[in-house]
Parts: C-alpha cells; sequence; structure tokens
C-alpha cells in the first residue's frame, strides 16, 4: 500500500514541486496604452527609477520614439542616458556577477515582464513594499514574498508598514495573513499621486511587453472588414451555383 | 468587327486546347482533374461537420508558410532561441503577424482536427469500407502531436522547457529501457542545447514531411470509396441512368463554392484571434512562456498546452507512473482499433439508438471536462474526479462493442457485473484511507454510467436504432 502511495506521491511530483507564492489579491491597474502622455510618463520614470539595474534588452531606444511620438531629440535628452546611439538596446551597465554580489539575485530582463506576470501583479507588487527590519534591505513585498528589491520608489511613495492577522488553520498551525497597509510616511507624493505614477509605469511595461500591440488590433480591423466583404461574395457564388441542387 | 473578334476567340480557344492536348500526353493532367473534381461525386447533404476536412488542409498550408518564414529568423540554439522569437516579434517587418499565425495556426489545427474526429464519430465514417481511411486519420493525428510538441520546445520559455522536460521524463517509466530511451530522446541527461537542435530538425523537416505523406495517403483513401454522409448511406449504392450517384454532385464546383465560404468563415474566426487575442487568455500562450527557460527555476505549475491535457489527465489520474504512461497511450491506440470495436450496421448516430446518441455526447463531455482538469493542479478531488473520467472514457468504447449487435439479457447483466467488479478490485489494489470516502462516492459515477448503458437496454426499448433511409436527406 505504501508503496502505491508513494508512486502516486512521484508521479504528482512535478506538479507538487512549486515554489510558494503568495496569494494576494491583486489591484486592478486600469491602464490605457491609447493614452500616449502615459507612455511618455511611464518611459521616464522607468528610465529614471528602474533602468538602473533593470534592463529591456529586446526594446530598442528609436522604436520607442517612434511608437511614443517622441523627436530624436526628446529621446537623447530624457530617456538616453546609457546609451550613445538611438538604434541601440536599452540595456544596462550593471554586469550580471555584480548585481548578484549586491543584491543576492540579478535584477531580471523586464522586457515581458507585463506578459509574463500580468499588469495587475506589477502594478499590485510597486504598492505592496512594507517596512520588514528582518530582511537585509529593510523592506519586504507582500506580492513576492522576501523580494531582493529594494523600495526604488520610496522617495516617491515613502514607507508603510503591514499589518497581519494571526490565527490558527484547521491542523492547528499558526497562519498570517496579510490584512493591509499602514499610512505610507516621508514620501513626496499622495497615496493617489503615487498610484498614477505606478499606473504610468505599468503601461509603459505593458507597451514593451508587445510593442506591436499598439497597431495590430487596427490592422486587425481591417482584415476582418475584407474577410466579411469576400464573405458575401463567396456566400452568393455558392448559392448561385446551389440553386439547381433538390 | 464582330467576326473579327470571333475568328480570335476561335483561334485562342483552338490554342489552349492544343496546350492542354499537349500536357495531356505527357502527364495525365485532364483525367486527374475529371477523377478528382469535376467528376468525383461527393454526397449532396453534408452539413456543417463536413467544414472541418479542408479546414485541417487550410491550417495544414498556414503552418507550413508561416514555419518557413519563422525559420528565416528564428536561431535553434539555448544560447539564442528566446531572443531570436523576441527579434521576431519586435524587429523582423511583419514577424509577429506570421509568429501569432503560427501560433495560433497550432491550436487551430487540433481544433478543427478534434472537430473533423468527433464528426466520424458521429456518423460513423471509420466503419467499412473506410477503416483505413480512420486508420490514415489517426496516424495524422499522432503525427501532428508529435509535431506540436517538438515545436513548443522551439520558443525556449519557461514552459517549452518544463513541459519537455516531463513529457520526455514519462518515457522514463518504462521499465528497463525507459532511462536510456530517455536520453536518447534527449540527447543528453537533461533538456538541452542538443535536444533544442534536434526537435528543430525533426518539427522543420522530418515531421511536416511525414505528416504530408500521411494526408496524402489520408486523401487516396478517401477519394477511392467517397466521403460518407451525415446519413451514413453508400451514395455509390443508387446509380441513375448516366452512373453517377443519384445522391451526388460533383465536388467540383458545387464543394470547391461551399468549401470556400466554410474556408472564409474560418478566416475570419482566426484574424479575430491572431489579431485580438492571440494569447488568448495563456491557452494558446502561456504566461509563464514569456521567461526564457531556467534549468534551475520550475514554473509554479506545468500544464501541457491544451490540447494534450485530455491525455495528460489520464496518465496523472493513475496511481503509478508505468500504468499511468499506458493508460494514456491505450486512451490514443484505442480510437485505431475503434472499427473493430463498434460493428453496428447502421453508420449514422441520426439513426443509431437513443442510448448511443447519449453514449457519444457522454463521451465528447468526458473528454473536455478531463482537458479541463489537465489543466488544473491535481487536488484530491481533481485526481480522483480525472480517474473516474478516464474509466468513463474507455467504457464509451466497451459499450460500442456491446451495442455492435443484438445482445441477450445473460450478456448484458454479466458485462454490468464483471466490469463493477474489475473496477472495485482496481480501487482495493490502489485503496488509500485517506481518500477512502471520496474513492467510494465517485465509484457512482462509472458505476451509474454502466447501469444505463448496460441495463436499460433489457428494460427499456431505448438501445432501439430507426430504420435508416433508402435516399440521403437535407
Amino acid at each position: 500500500m505504501k508503496r502505491i502511495i508513494a508512486c502516486l506521491l512521484l508521479a504528482l511530483a512535478p506538479l507538487g514541486a512549486m515554489a510558494a507564492s503568495a496569494d494576494v489579491e491583486l489591484d486592478r491597474a486600469r491602464n490605457n496604452l491609447a493614452n500616449t502622455a502615459s507612455l511618455q510618463r511611464g518611459a521616464k520614470y522607468f528610465v529614471n527609477y528602474c533602468l538602473g539595474c533593470h534592463s529591456l534588452q529586446y526594446v530598442r531606444y528609436n522604436r520607442l520614439a517612434e511608437d511614443l511620438l517622441l523627436t530624436e531629440q526628446q529621446l537623447a535628452e530624457n530617456l538616453m542616458f546609457t546609451a550613445d546611439k538611438p538604434t541601440e538596446m536599452m540595456t544596462i551597465a550593471m554586469r550580471p556577477e555584480d548585481a548578484e554580489r549586491w543584491f543576492g539575485v540579478t535584477p531580471p530582463d523586464l522586457s515581458l515582464t507585463a506578459r509574463a506576470r500580468g499588469a495587475d501583479w506589477i502594478y499590485t507588487y510597486l504598492r505592496s513594499f512594507y517596512v520588514d527590519k528582518s530582511r537585509p534591505i529593510g523592506v519586504n513585498n507582500t506580492v513576492l514574498p522576501n523580494a531582493s528589491m529594494p523600495h526604488v520608489l520610496a522617495p516617491l511613495q515613502g514607507y508603510q508598514k503591514a499589518t497581519f492577522e494571526e490565527g490558527v488553520d484547521a491542523d492547528g498551525n499558526p497562519t498570517k495573513h496579510f490584512s493591509g497597509f499602514t499610512e505610507p510616511e516621508g514620501g513626496a507624493m499622495s497615496p493617489e499621486e503615487y498610484d498614477e505614477v505606478v499606473r504610468d509605469i505599468v503601461n509603459f511595461m505593458v507597451y514593451v511587453a508587445e510593442p506591436v500591440q499598439l497597431r495590430r488590433q487596427e490592422i486587425g480591423m481591417g482584415v476582418l472588414a475584407f474577410l466579411m466583404v469576400l464573405f458575401v461574395f463567396a456566400y452568393f457564388l455558392k448559392r448561385e451555383y446551389w440553386r439547381d441542387v433538390h | 468587327m464582330e467576326r473579327q473578334n470571333q475568328d480570335y476567340f476561335d483561334r485562342a480557344a483552338a490554342g489552349w486546347n492544343r496546350f492542354i492536348g499537349w500536357i495531356d500526353a505527357r502527364v495525365p493532367l485532364s483525367s486527374f482533374v475529371r477523377s478528382q473534381a469535376t467528376e468525383y461525386y461527393a454526397p449532396k447533404n453534408f452539413n456543417f461537420w463536413y467544414y472541418f476536412g479542408v479546414l485541417s488542409l487550410v491550417v495544414l498550408v498556414i503552418q507550413i508558410v508561416t514555419g518557413i518564414f519563422l525559420t528565416m529568423n528564428y536561431k535553434p540554439s539555448a544560447e539564442d532561441a528566446f531572443a531570436s522569437v523576441e527579434y521576431i516579434m519586435r524587429d523582423v517587418e511583419w514577424g509577429w503577424l506570421i509568429r501569432y499565425m503560427h501560433s495560433t495556426g497550432a491550436s487551430a489545427f487540433f481544433v478543427v482536427v478534434y472537430l473533423h474526429m468527433f464528426r466520424g464519430l458521429m456518423y460513423g465514417s471509420y466503419k467499412a469500407p473506410r477503416e483505413l481511411l480512420w486508420i490514415f486519420g489517426m496516424l495524422v493525428y499522432v503525427a501532428l502531436m508529435a509535431e506540436a510538441f517538438m515545436g513548443y520546445l522551439l520558443p525556449w520559455g519557461q514552459m517549452s522547457y518544463w513541459g519537455a522536460q516531463v513529457i520526455i521524463s514519462l518515457f522514463g517509466a518504462i521499465p528497463k529501457i525507459g532511462e536510456p530511451l530517455a536520453l536518447w530522446i534527449r540527447g543528453d541527461f537533461a533538456i538541452s542545447d542538443i535536444t533544442l537542435n534536434r526537435f528543430f530538425a525533426l518539427h522543420v523537416i522530418a515531421m511536416p514531411l511525414i505528416l504530408i505523406l500521411l494526408v496524402v495517403f489520408h486523401l487516396v483513401a478517401l477519394r477511392h470509396n467517397g466521403s460518407n454522409n451525415p446519413d451514413g448511406i453508400e451514395i455509390k449504392k443508387n446509380l441513375g441512368p448516366d452512373g453517377h450517384p443519384v445522391d451526388g454532385i460533383p465536388f467540383h464546383p458545387y464543394y470547391t463554392v461551399k468549401d470556400l465560404v466554410g474556408v472564409i468563415l474560418f478566416a475570419i474566426v482566426f484574424a479575430v484571434v491572431v489579431f485580438f487575442v492571440p494569447e488568448m487568455g495563456g491557452y494558446f500562450l502561456e504566461h509563464a512562456n514569456f521567461e526564457p527557460a531556467n534549468p534551475l527555476v520550475t514554473p509554479e505549475h506545468i500544464a501541457p498546452v491544451w490540447y494534450f491535457t485530455p491525455f495528460y489527465a489520464i496518465l496523472r489520474a493513475v496511481p503509478d507512473k508505468f500504468l499511468g504512461v499506458l493508460a494514456m497511450g491505450a486512451a490514443i491506440l484505442v480510437l485505431f482499433v475503434l472499427p473493430w470495436l463498434d460493428r453496428h450496421p447502421v453508420k449514422s448516430m441520426r439513426y443509431r439508438s437513443s442510448l448511443y446518441k447519449l453514449a457519444l455526447i457522454v463521451f465528447a463531455a468526458t473528454f473536455i471536462v478531463l482537458g479541463y482538469l489537465g489543466l488544473k493542479p491535481p487536488t484530491r478531488f481533481f485526481s480522483e474526479l480525472s480517474l473516474r473520467l478516464s474509466e468513463l472514457y474507455f467504457l464509451f468504447f466497451l459499450v460500442s462493442w456491446a451495442y455492435s449487435k443484438t445482445r441477450s439479457r445473460g450478456f448484458h447483466f454479466g458485462l454490468f457485473a464483471g466490469v463493477l467488479v474489475l473496477l472495485a478490485i482496481l480501487d482495493a489494489v490502489r485503496w488509500d484511507p485517506i481518500n477512502g470516502s471520496l474513492m467510494l462516492q465517485m465509484y457512482l459515477i462509472p458505476a451509474v454510467y454502466l447501469a444505463i448503458f448496460l441495463l436499460l437496454p433489457v428494460f427499456t426499448r431505448l438501445n432501439e436504432s430507426k430504420p435508416v433511409p433508402e435516399r440521403v436527406t437535407f
């Protein structure tokens, strides 16, 4: 009997071996790709706060300029701090081995994070840092527990504390459930203003994950219109031929 | 002036005829067109379900053409594969469209093939004289699964990597030769650059060649006996004075213009997915596959792409890895022998008994729910449900066989009791006190199924076929 149970467990092992993830509810990002101003602000925030450690290795600067309606001069003055040519990819100067020594892990490339994690996840993550003295960097995150990332946006948001409800589960083990954040302290912005900043960053990251999505649906409408006209012709052609089939 | 024109047309027509005559003297072009299209008689009562054959062919062409263009920019190495896909998505002119057509095409292929196969089940298209047609079709389906599985590794994302890792490790469950076999397939101790390279070779040249060859065999077999139809009647048995089937119409132009309508309708649905929802909520392009493959980090939840999940659910449901692999293989193989299991003389479900129709609906529903369960993490409840539905999957074939002819009361009672005892023995072998009550409760699923399909024919007239008409109906 034990062998059968062991086999069962083994068969399910590849599915059972999962890293635990926090099951916090995600807030809706409500970003809007059609809002070019938001994308431009998002690009500015990203370059200033994120691009120090996180690359966008699949994105070219000039593609940004083209899609976000920026001139080459605006691009050079506001976004290109580490690159020389607008055709360059948005890479970073920090070497992976250094990053690993400093932070414990290499900060991941963020080109596709919006597609892998979803906009809501990033939106909630960037608003869920809280003070935790037990962590080497002094902050923790409810969305990604024990994240190695410092609270880079703290000058804007300030620092908040998290409250947890302690209880016991059905088997009598103690549990700790996140119940909310305290009012952040020491930030330059109100919570509402900060949410807008995060929304702009998320919007930019969603764009960056698939630049063509700004145009894809437009082209799709044209293709559908063409196919529908074609369908009308094909339908009547069929009906004409099939008139004599009884 | 008019006369001059007439003259001109006559001369042009004569020239054209001479040209065709020249070709016909060298290759049998005209006779081929006649035998395959203009004088190939197809039943006139095809319905909606008959579009999915031609649509499979359309998707095959989409996959081959977009595949060729993808190959021009894709780099089959562990180092570059992921980045080259992003390069196609961002820097190659229309690369995103080609890639989305290919990724959507993969799922669309299975959608149309599953509907095409279900059509065959509904109208008994696998029955004599079309057994080999069905078997070639099944071989196409198996080749397609191999093609899709290998293709899924190529983007080299997390799900590509771990999906392949899990599936190939299944071969390792075979006693003795398992591990060497898995090693031989991978060419390495884990999925690596070597595996990616050989999967690329198999995906872009070996499997497509096999697929096309099998499709040709499938079509040759189809043209030899002609299509079945929703009434399951042989139209060739009812010839008119001109020697053509009275219920048949020439494939060209009737079905070429009709299929054109179906193809455009399909193109509309296809375009909606490609341009508006290419990820299809994570079912066509899985979210985890937007992270590059990382052999050190296992994704939170590994599930194959949706078209494999019914079989994956069967595999997982069996509480022994090797037996699970066997059950999964059997679930596919049993379809091959269906023509010899279901030998009922009535082909179409239109004239089969109410109970048979119900069995077919339950079978389709079982397949869909198994597909759903294969996507979900295996909780205790889901695992047990998967196992019971796997039993229903196989019981459908048992019922098909039992319904092949009129059987005695004793046969029905005996089969009912026999299978119930067999399932109880299987439960005793895998008995697990933690799950005991759940196992017993869910034992009702196959028990009720067997009671309905094996006992009702004895006590009611629900298993009586209807008379098959002489001529096809619209």
